[in-house]
């Protein structure tokens, strides 16, 4: 199925300019692994070194966080629906 | 780990130019905000690093914790950055206060950065006579390695 992935500004650099990257996935997980496949250099911001999202990386379908969605990172894709990548911004002197 | 290590203040490659009234907010920001941390956007052009807007947002932490920490929701930020697109401005980075602390970046701060993008760190100290007071203001940008935040000068411009 391909699912259309929305990048935030401060990743296009690594997409090619590209607001929407294009995929073949069946499911949330399977999406965002083609991401980093066609364009590796985003790999390292969005997973931290055991592979996990970054703790301020959040992906939507459609309006869910996919966090809370029941499946989560396994949910699957019919293909009609598209994924969001939106940071959070969080810091401070600790 | 401790936040207050010294950084690297060797300038990096690039310069964020900050239109005068736009730094006299964050200042505002941060002052007002004291002791909490405050954050924002930089809004601008992200061809030259301009930035002529910053744009406060509201710290989600609460009580002793926003005294050392800030989070603001993705679709919180999300929408912010929408109302200033439709504005046709574009994210430039952000902007956040260090009550009590240096402008140096802390490595919560390198944890949670995103690259190409300016991030501001003002710093705000308590003082008995004349209140909260701005000390310092730096602005920092995430390297390719992500082990580090180069110091990226700030050259102040007048519209």
């Amino acid at each position: 199925m391909a699912v259309e992935i929305t990048i935030p500004t401060a990743l296009r650099a690594y997409t090619d300019k590209q607001a929407v990257v294009s995929v073949e996935a069946g499911t949330v997980d399977e999406a965002l692994q083609a991401l980093t496949t066609t364009h590796p250099g985003l790999a390292k911001h969005l997973r931290d070194s055991s592979g996990k999202l970054r703790s301020f990386v959040n992906v939507y379908l459609g309006d869910e966080d996919i966090r809370f969605l029941p499946e989560k990172a396994n949910t699957a894709l019919s293909g009609s629906e598209s994924l969001i990548i939106v940071p959070s911004i969080a810091g401070g002197t600790r | 780990m401790s936040s207050l290590t010294p950084r690297d203040l060797r300038p990096g490659p690039t310069t964020l130019r900050v239109h005068r009234g736009a730094l006299a907010s964050i200042h505002d920001h941060a002052r007002r905000g004291f002791p909490h941390e405050v954050v924002g956007i930089l809004a601008g052009k992200r061809a030259g690093l301009e930035v002529s807007l910053a744009h406060a947002l509201e710290n989600e932490r609460a009580g002793e914790d926003a005294t050392r920490r800030f989070k603001v929701d993705a679709l919180t930020v999300l929408k912010a950055e929408m109302a200033l697109a439709a504005k046709g401005l574009e994210v430039v980075g952000y902007y956040h206060s260090h009550p009590d602390h240096p402008a140096n970046y802390s490595d919560t701060d390198l944890a949670m950065a995103l690259p190409d993008t300016s991030y501001v760190i003002t710093a705000v100290h308590g003082h008995e006579d004349t209140g909260p007071t701005i000390v310092d203001t730096r602005s920092w940008r995430l390297a390719e390695d992500r082990a580090h935040m180069q110091h990226e000068p700030i050259e102040l411009t007048t519209p």
